[in-house]
């Protein structure tokens, strides 16, 4: 196996799993940035220059930023981006499935004959892109930019939506 | 275990990994990035076909993983206004705190 791909599927591995473990809120959304980088460094490793590009300037930058911020919105003091902890029972049989769908992928994929390594990895310029999004893919594009501004209006108005309601709550 | 079994058996611990964050903790902020790990789990799946497939020319995977990351960002959004909004009614985000449908 390529040993470019295992560095990288230990770090990602690592860094999930930890991540996800951790109390603190803030480290586990640092530790997901890397996730992110690391993922579309997998992507540029795999050939796929325009999507690792997109990754790194969705995830990398506006997602874990929003989560950032959802994190410091949500909490009443600075104790409070420690998360409590989970109940056993939960975290035992949460571990139990996630093993078990673990067990039967990986199983699958080893048993199943699969085209070994090819040539070098394909280039597909941004030019070339650009017309599938725009010729056979323009409807699945319109679609998503549709999508797109709906939640967007819809983040809007889930957010800012209890204001009337917390003022006549306060209200004598 | 050739590369593309490599590939996959990666984004399948990874997809895993996010099942067990997302069914295990309580927090609602965790949860959505358990939700996270497994779309990106899923996309690497598509890079991985794309990248062994017998047509790479075509960049369908690609395609698919660009979508994916449009939709998964307007998931991300939505959620984590969800998850302010749960705040304002129950003024905690632990999801054992969210059992009225109503606020």
């Amino acid at each position: 196996m390529n040993a470019v791909l295992l560095g990288l599927g230990l770090f990602l591995l690592a860094c999930a799993a930890t991540a996800l473990a951790l109390r603190n809120l803030i480290r586990s959304i640092l530790l997901l940035v890397g996730i992110w980088f690391g993922i579309a460094a997998f992507y540029l490793w795999a050939g796929a220059e325009f999507a690792a590009f997109a990754q790194a300037l969705v995830y990398g930058g506006a997602v874990s930023m929003v989560v950032l911020f959802a994190v410091l919105l949500t909490r009443r003091s600075h104790a409070e981006t420690e998360a409590p902890p989970a109940p056993a029972a939960r975290v035992a049989s949460a571990l139990l499935a996630g093993g078990a769908v673990a067990g039967v992928l990986v199983a699958a994929v080893l048993r199943t004959p699969l085209p070994a390594a090819g040539g070098p990895p394909p280039f597909v310029p941004v030019r070339a892109l650009g017309a599938l999004l725009l010729g056979p893919h323009a409807a699945a594009l319109l679609i998503v930019g549709a999508v797109l501004t709906i939640a967007l209006l819809g983040g809007v108005v889930l957010a800012a939506g209890g204001r009337a309601g917390a003022g006549k709550e306060n209200s004598p | 275990m050739n590369v593309l079994q490599g590939c996959l058996v990666l984004s399948s611990l990874l997809f895993a990994i996010g099942l067990t964050a997302a069914l295990a903790r309580s927090n609602a902020i965790l949860v959505l990035l358990g939700i996270e790990v497994m779309l990106n789990a899923a996309s690497m799946n598509f890079i991985a076909f794309w990248r062994y497939g017998p047509q790479p020319e075509a960049a369908t995977g690609v395609i698919f993983v660009l979508f994916g990351i449009a939709i998964a960002a307007a998931e991300a959004a939505v959620g984590l206004a969800l998850v302010i909004a749960l705040y304002r009614h129950q003024r905690s985000i632990r999801l054992q705190d969210a059992t009225r449908l109503k606020g």
